[in-house]
């Protein structure tokens, strides 16, 4: 069993969402054309928190979309295929949209340079922006976040786990050490 | 992911549903549930087999199968090459074997072969390095049209289990039968086959089904039908006495189908012969899920190249936990 220790408890997810929303409406100068994508599987729920909590300040209302990169990633000829495929549900075409790409953690960047490829195939966004959780480094694409709401320094051997209750049953994000 | 990966891994080649297992069967059809969705998208087209050279292999004719399998490698991004058998080595005498042996030597990745010969596709397996789809051989399997009627089923009444499907007409040779009654009866399904004597099966009791010897009988028992095609030869080979017999006898009608006591759901793998094995009316009727059946044989192709276009790396990937 991988030791583990907490960097975020409950309350302290709560408070970084409630300062991402803030941070995207302003990156955004408004809401007009905001569309909020959560990467499957937790991006997914952290995109629909920040939704409703922009949606409270800002009395409008906030679309949201999901994706699925497995399709698209770099490595399914060397690691064949393992993951399960999940759900990509995109509201219209993207074309003009100001496009959020929300996720847990952010890590080498290739999750993010496969779902760049993804949007291609559906439209022209007028903009993507970046909104991820953690930032843990260790990059290994010219990819960097617009919004981060933590960087975390992870050494080796070690890596972020987050939880969101409602796949969880809790919300915490904690350093596991793996080896 | 975790260790029951390596359960649900398929092998090289997918030959027939006798030998998956409940577990593996649900999850080609969880797998085939987001593959709907690329088929809806404006651009259909996502890049997961990009570089993969496939071989549709066909001695049999064959129109919706071959275009189904097609759509599903394009829309992968594979690159294909459909091979007839009018017009190639094969009308020459060159055995299956050799032009198997002959296409990998240009360096494929993937066949899908049908073949009238029952074992064709695990024969070819057995001894190339590319993995093998069967599309159809002979008497014995044709397992895309068996997951394909699977989850249509799914779509429609959201569980397998405890379904009752009747399988009607001509048993004996049909392939699309035999993988449906592997695939359902494996995922607690109830099945029977109703047909003329001359059509069914010796000791099809044995694969766990039930005869209803009169299309009555299988109407006011089942949830839903799998009309399967009379091939039109068999009357010439004396299997029937005449197509309009067979009609009054056998025919899924209308009349027929008020008489249930609830709505039946009807399939029908295809090519239909209007007026035979079932009317019109039936078909294009609104509990018919013919159509329906048709664009899921695309997206549960679609999952069956992916998940065999893995390979073992795939299981071992997933077993160590290296899922995103």
């Amino acid at each position: 069993m991988p030791s583990r220790s907490p960097l975020l408890d409950e309350r302290a997810i709560a408070r970084t969402l409630a300062r991402m929303a803030v941070e995207i409406v302003e990156r955004c100068q408004g809401t007009e054309g905001l569309l909020l994508v959560g990467i499957q599987r937790r991006g997914v729920e952290l995109a629909d928190r920040i939704g409703r909590l922009i949606e409270a300040s800002e009395g409008v209302q906030v679309p949201r979309g999901k994706l699925d990169i497995t399709l698209y990633r770099d490595d399914l000829q060397t690691v064949g295929v393992g993951p399960v495929v999940g759900e990509t549900s995109l509201p219209g075409s993207l074309d003009g949209r100001t496009v959020v790409i929300v996720d847990d953690v952010l890590h080498t960047g290739r999750t993010i340079r496969a779902a760049l490829d993804e949007f291609a195939d559906f439209g022209r966004p007028k903009r993507v922006l970046l909104c991820v959780l953690i930032d843990r480094g260790g990059r290994e694409l010219p990819i960097q976040p617009d919004i981060a709401g933590q960087t975390v320094r992870v050494g080796p051997g070690e890596r972020v786990d987050v939880f969101v209750s409602e796949l969880d049953g809790r919300d915490a994000v904690e350093l596991a050490r793996v080896s | 992911m975790s260790v029951d990966a390596a359960a649900l891994a398929l092998g090289k080649d997918l030959i027939g549903l006798e030998t998956l297992s409940a577990a593996q069967l649900q999850f080609i059809l969880d797998t085939a549930e987001p593959f709907k969705e690329v088929s809806e998208r404006a651009i259909k087209k996502v890049p997961a087999l990009r570089g993969k050279t496939i071989v549709n292999l066909f001695f049999e004719a064959s129109t919706r199968t071959r275009i189904s399998f097609e759509f599903a490698e394009k829309r992968l991004s594979a690159d294909t090459v459909n091979v007839a058998t009018q017009g190639s080595s094969v009308s020459k005498g060159e055995t299956l074997v050799d032009t198997a042996r002959n296409l990998e030597a240009m360096r494929i990745d993937m066949v899908v072969i049908r073949h009238g010969s029952s074992g064709a596709a695990k024969f070819l397996g057995d001894r190339i390095a590319s993995n093998v789809i069967n599309a159809g051989d002979g008497k014995h399997e044709h397992p895309t049209q068996g997951l394909l009627d699977l989850l249509t089923l799914r779509d429609k009444f959201g569980r397998i289990a405890g379904l009752k499907v009747a399988i009607c007409g001509d048993i004996l040779h049909s392939r699309v039968a035999r993988s449906n009654i592997w695939g359902l009866t494996k995922l607690g399904a109830e099945v029977a086959v109703c047909g003329p004597p001359s059509l069914l099966p010796r000791d099809i009791e044995e694969l766990g089904v039930t005869i209803l010897p009169r299309i009555e009988d299988a109407i006011a028992w089942a949830d839903a039908l799998n009309v399967l095609r009379l091939q039109l030869e068999r009357m010439q080979s004396g299997f029937i006495p005449s197509l309009r017999e067979y009609n009054r006898v056998f025919g899924v009608t209308r009349d027929r189908l008020a008489r249930a006591p609830k709505d039946l759901v009807i399939l029908h793998p295809g090519p239909m012969n209007r007026g035979v094995e079932i009317d019109s009316d039936v078909a294009d009727g609104e509990h018919s899920v013919i159509l329906p059946q048709v664009t899921n044989g695309v997206a549960v192709r679609m999952a069956v190249l992916y998940l065999l276009a893995g390979g073992t790396g795939a299981v071992a990937a997933a077993a160590r936990g290296e899922a995103a």
